[in-house]
Parts: structure tokens; C-alpha cells; sequence
């Protein structure tokens, strides 16, 4: 099957201008990236600050072209600017800041803001927007203005934007670095939910590590490179490489790594709490803990 | 007090008044502030403030969230208040000390510019808490349409306009923030001569501006994202289109300037 995203070798470089406009240096904030995505797969793309992950997400919308190498989405090339729109319909983004991605005064007119854009007729934008509110749980919703909302329900309200201009992928810039505990959860269960249900692509790009569990696989960033890749379990069971890498690793994780140096043979790769409460009852019950 | 401003603060109910076409909302409103300035005696005072609680009766609008819009301009309204009790020459002389002269034409006149004013404000806030910022921008970009012939960008100063009246109520909870944490930090906003008051507001202003720019920059982003390209080849979610309901709210607007016009010369107060 020919791969949704197919990115080869790609660079992307900053200069830095002094007042004049001069170039007096250069950031290489992507630094040959090869990534293959097939439809249908929920990705998820983790770095800590600084690790050129949010250029890449502006890549995969054509918001920035390459300086070297070529990304392809949905087989079209987003260094030619003819393909800008094509590109941004079939790979939706998401971006981290709630307030600043809304429009409208109004939920439902937000979310027809991109429908309204692509020419779409007014009886069809009507159609996709209850079905975008209905798929993001905001149906009820819709007659309010989004600074009565929380930040999880914004949130969700932009990706029903995104999905009214029906994608085939939803990239998701750090949706949630700006959310509580309780948005955050809504918005991952929301991207999740239109991956199993509507099978659309979704690249979660984050810096939170719990929330890649849920993925189908897993690249890791730094300094503008993908330095692991794998499913989010191959990823975890190295998770003391990943400190290198500026993230932070979950309690869990950290747990299971702190018993393993205290001689306590368990799995390095556990997920999920409930994982490693029940490896852990079964070595009490088998009484061979040391 | 920051909180107060009702412009571009929509009030969501289900009423008449909401549902108008916005485009007789806006001319309405319009006409209805020329209306304003079409009389001079005090019936014409007392015609304007009935049809003006018989709309916000329609619109279900809570009268006090109406109200609210006039205390920012309540500096405006006392000081042309006061000039106009001042300024003002007539011959029934109530007071006279000094330079100042208080005449009984003066208070009429000051009374009802004040009105007026009040009427103004209220009446153009009852227009934009019935009527959403995107359908009041659907409706101004309708109705300049004709200018776009001499290359006017109709439909990028609407989509502006209805950006930034989308961005004023999180702008206005910034400058609150910043300038709680201005407070915090000990600056004071409240004594001191007017030049050091003034002065004690640039640190209040600078955060804003650079965190505007920044929003504007980052929602530029996202409706790029979204496939925004300029009016061509757009579609509209909700098009205007007249209704019975819309005919009948202008004939009812003219009905309401020609009692106004024709009473000032009717009746006898």
C-alpha cells in the first residue's frame, strides 16, 4: 500500500536575520527525516522542546516547505504551492492554543469555517457540521460562544473544524500542552475515538509520554532527528534513553525502572498502571519477590 | 469594571429579534440612530425609548446586560453633559456666578444631548448582543457590497472586523491578568497625578500588544490550515436571505421614523 505520508531526507533551516536582514545564522530545526505513515494509523510524534517537532507538523500542512527533501502527503508534493489546498484538506491540523485557532463567536460557525472556505454548498456545510459536533461530543454545544467553554471543549471544537472539512488525517500539534488534567484526557479519547470509528490518520505530536500509549507507533525527536522509533512498548522499554532526550517518563515507567536497579526482575516496558499492579500481586502471590 | 463593555458580546436566546435577517438589524439600527437626531421636542424623546424597550422586550435580552454598555462612556456623557449646561445661552437665567451661567435651556439641552447619547449607545448595543459578530460582518459585507466595484476589499475588512471582534472579550481578560500580576508586583493604577497614571499604564499596554501580535500571528496559522484563501470561491454556512419576518421588520422601522417625524410637528409638547 502506498504509505499517506512519505517524508525523505527532509530539512528545514531557520536563518537568523540581524536588523539589516542579513543571514548571520543558521538553526537546522529538521536535519533529515525519513517517516512513513500509512492511512489509517494512529502516530504519535515525541520531543521535548526544541526537538523541531512542531516544524514538522507544519510541514505535514504545507505551513512550511522544505529547504531539502521532499514530504509527500496523500501523494502530493507540498513544496509545489499549487497542492497548498489540496494538502490542508487531506491532512487537518490542530493547533496548541485553543483561543487562537477559533474564528467564530459562535461553535457551529466555527467549525463551518473551513467547509465555507472549500466552497462547500450551505446544506452540505450544515450536514458535516452537526456530524463533526455530534463525532466530538459538542453537539450541545453549538449555540455557544467558545469562551464559555473549557479549554478541553475548545480544543475538541477545533478538531470538529478540522473534521468538517472531512480529512483523511488530523494532525495534532500539542493539543493538549495548555489543558488540565481532565481536557487532556478528552481530547486524546477524541482523537482516538474518530481513529477507531471514522479510520481517520491521526499524528499526535506531544511531549507528554503517557500520552503516546495509545498509539500505533511511536517516532522519538531530538535536535531536528528521530533518534527511536516503534510501537509505543518497544519505545518504553528503552525509556532510559529517553531521558537524554529531555522527556519525562512516566510514574509508572519510572517504578517499574527504579525495582529492575533494586534487583526486582519486571518487564521495563510497562504502559498502564493497572499493567504493573498486576505484575506486581503476581510475584507477591508467587512469593519469589527478593 | 474591565468586564463591563457589551460590544461584541453576544447574548444567545431564541427571539424575533434574534432571528432577523442581521442586515435589518444593522439599517435598523442605523435608521434608528438618525431617528434620533430627526426631533427636537420631548415627545420624540418619549417615542424613541418605547419602541427602543418594546425591541429589547422582543429580544429576551436582560435589560441590565443593555445597561451595562453605557457606564464606559459615562466620563463622555457627564463632560458633554456639562458643556452643554454651560455653553448653552438662553433667557430664563437660574444662576450666574462668575463665568458660569446656568440657564433653564441649558438644563433642557443637557438633558436631552445626555439622552440621546444614552439611546445611541444602548440601541447600537441592543443591535450587537441579539445579533453574533459573524452574522453582523455577513451583514456589513452584504450591504458595502456595491463598493467592492471601486476595489474596496469588502470581504477582508469583514472577516477583520468579525476577527477582532471575536478576539476583544480574550484580550480584555489579558489586560485583566496582566494587570493583576502588575499588582501583585506592586504597581499602582489608582493614585497619583493624571500624567503618573497615564505613565503606570505602559507596562499594562506593552504585554498586550506583543501578546496580540502573537495571537494574530498564531491564528493567521490556523486559518491558513484551514484553507482560508480570501472571499473567491467561498461559501457562506448561513446566507442571508430575506424573510416575510424581515419585510415586516422594515416596514416597521419606516412606520417608526415617519411617527417620529411627523410628531414633532404635531403634537403640541
Amino acid at each position: 500500500m502506498k504509505p499517506f505520508i512519505k517524508a525523505e531526507d527532509l530539512v528545514h533551516e531557520y536563518s537568523r536575520r540581524d536588523e539589516e536582514g542579513n543571514v548571520i545564522g543558521i538553526n537546522r530545526a529538521l536535519d533529515g527525516i525519513n517517516i512513513e505513515v500509512q492511512a489509517g494509523d494512529f502516530i504519535a510524534v515525541l520531543g521535548a522542546n526544541g526537538s523541531g517537532k512542531s516544524t514538522f507538523a507544519k510541514h505535514l500542512n504545507a505551513l512550511l516547505v522544505p529547504t531539502e527533501g521532499t514530504l509527500y502527503v496523500d501523494g502530493k508534493d507540498t513544496s509545489d504551492h499549487k497542492n497548498d489546498l489540496l494538502v490542508r484538506q487531506s491532512a487537518g491540523m490542530v493547533f496548541q492554543n485553543p483561543d487562537n485557532q477559533i474564528v467564530s463567536s459562535v461553535v457551529e460557525e466555527d467549525v463551518g469555517f473551513g467547509p465555507e472556505n472549500m466552497g462547500v454548498p450551505s446544506v452540505e456545510i450544515w450536514k458535516r457540521v452537526e456530524e463533526s459536533l455530534k463525532n466530538t461530543g459538542m453537539y450541545e454545544y453549538r449555540k455557544e460562544s467558545p469562551d464559555h467553554l473549557s479549554g478541553g471543549q475548545k480544543q475538541r471544537v477545533a478538531v470538529a473544524g478540522i473534521m468538517a472539512m472531512k480529512p483523511k488525517c488530523i494532525i495534532l500539534d500539542e493539543p493538549t500542552a495548555m489543558l488540565d488534567p481532565e481536557g487532556r484526557k478528552s481530547v486524546i479519547k477524541t482523537a482516538r475515538e474518530l481513529n477507531k470509528k471514522e479510520k481517520i490518520t491521526i499524528i499526535l505530536i506531544t511531549h507528554y509520554m503517557e500520552e503516546v500509549t495509545i498509539a500505533d507507533y511511536v517516532y522519538v525527536m531530538s535536535s531536528g532527528q528521530v533518534r527511536m522509533e516503534g510501537t509505543p512498548r518497544q519505545v518504553f522499554a528503552r525509556s532510559e534513553e529517553m531521558v537524554k532526550y529531555r522527556l519525562e517518563i512516566p510514574e509508572v515507567t519510572k517504578i517499574a525502572l527504579e525495582l529492575n536497579r533494586k534487583g526486582i526482575k519486571i518487564p521495563k516496558d510497562i504502559l498502564y498502571p493497572e499493567e504493573l499492579v498486576d505484575i506486581l500481586l503476581k510475584i507477591k502471590s508467587a512469593g519469589t519477590a527478593v | 469594571m474591565i468586564r463591563d463593555i457589551t460590544i461584541g458580546q453576544y447574548y444567545a436566546a431564541e427571539s424575533v429579534i434574534h432571528r432577523l435577517d442581521p442586515r435589518v438589524k444593522v439599517a435598523g439600527t442605523f435608521l434608528y440612530i438618525i431617528s434620533l437626531f430627526c426631533f427636537s421636542r420631548f415627545s420624540g424623546y418619549i417615542i424613541a425609548a418605547l419602541f427602543f424597550c418594546i425591541m429589547v422586550k422582543l429580544s429576551k435580552v436582560p435589560f441590565r446586560f443593555i445597561v451595562r454598555g453605557i457606564k464606559p462612556i459615562l466620563f463622555m456623557l457627564v463632560f458633554t453633559a456639562a458643556l452643554n449646561l454651560l455653553w448653552t445661552s438662553g433667557e430664563t437665567v437660574l444662576v450666574r456666578y462668575g463665568f458660569i451661567t446656568i440657564t433653564l435651556e441649558g438644563i433642557e439641552k443637557m438633558v436631552f444631548m445626555a439622552l440621546r447619547l444614552v439611546f445611541l449607545i444602548i440601541g447600537s448595543s441592543l443591535m450587537t448582543l441579539a445579533t453574533t459578530p459573524n452574522q453582523l460582518t455577513d451583514a456589513i459585507e452584504s450591504l458595502l457590497k456595491p463598493l467592492v466595484y471601486i476595489k474596496v476589499p469588502v470581504h477582508e475588512v469583514a472577516m477583520m472586523m468579525s476577527i477582532a471582534l471575536r478576539f476583544i472579550p480574550i484580550l480584555i481578560e489579558e489586560t485583566d491578568k496582566i494587570m493583576k500580576a502588575q499588582l501583585a508586583r506592586g504597581a499602582d493604577f489608582e493614585s497619583g497625578s493624571i500624567i503618573h497614571r497615564i505613565k503606570s499604564i505602559v507596562p499594562i499596554i506593552i504585554p498586550l500588544f506583543v501578546s496580540a501580535a502573537r495571537r494574530a500571528s498564531d491564528l493567521a496559522l490556523a486559518m491558513d490550515a484551514r484553507c482560508y484563501h480570501g472571499g473567491a470561491g467561498r461559501t457562506k454556512m448561513k446566507p442571508l436571505e430575506y424573510k416575510r419576518q424581515d419585510i415586516t421588520a422594515y416596514i416597521i422601522i419606516f412606520c417608526y421614523m415617519a411617527v417620529i417625524i411627523i410628531s414633532g410637528r404635531v403634537l403640541p409638547f
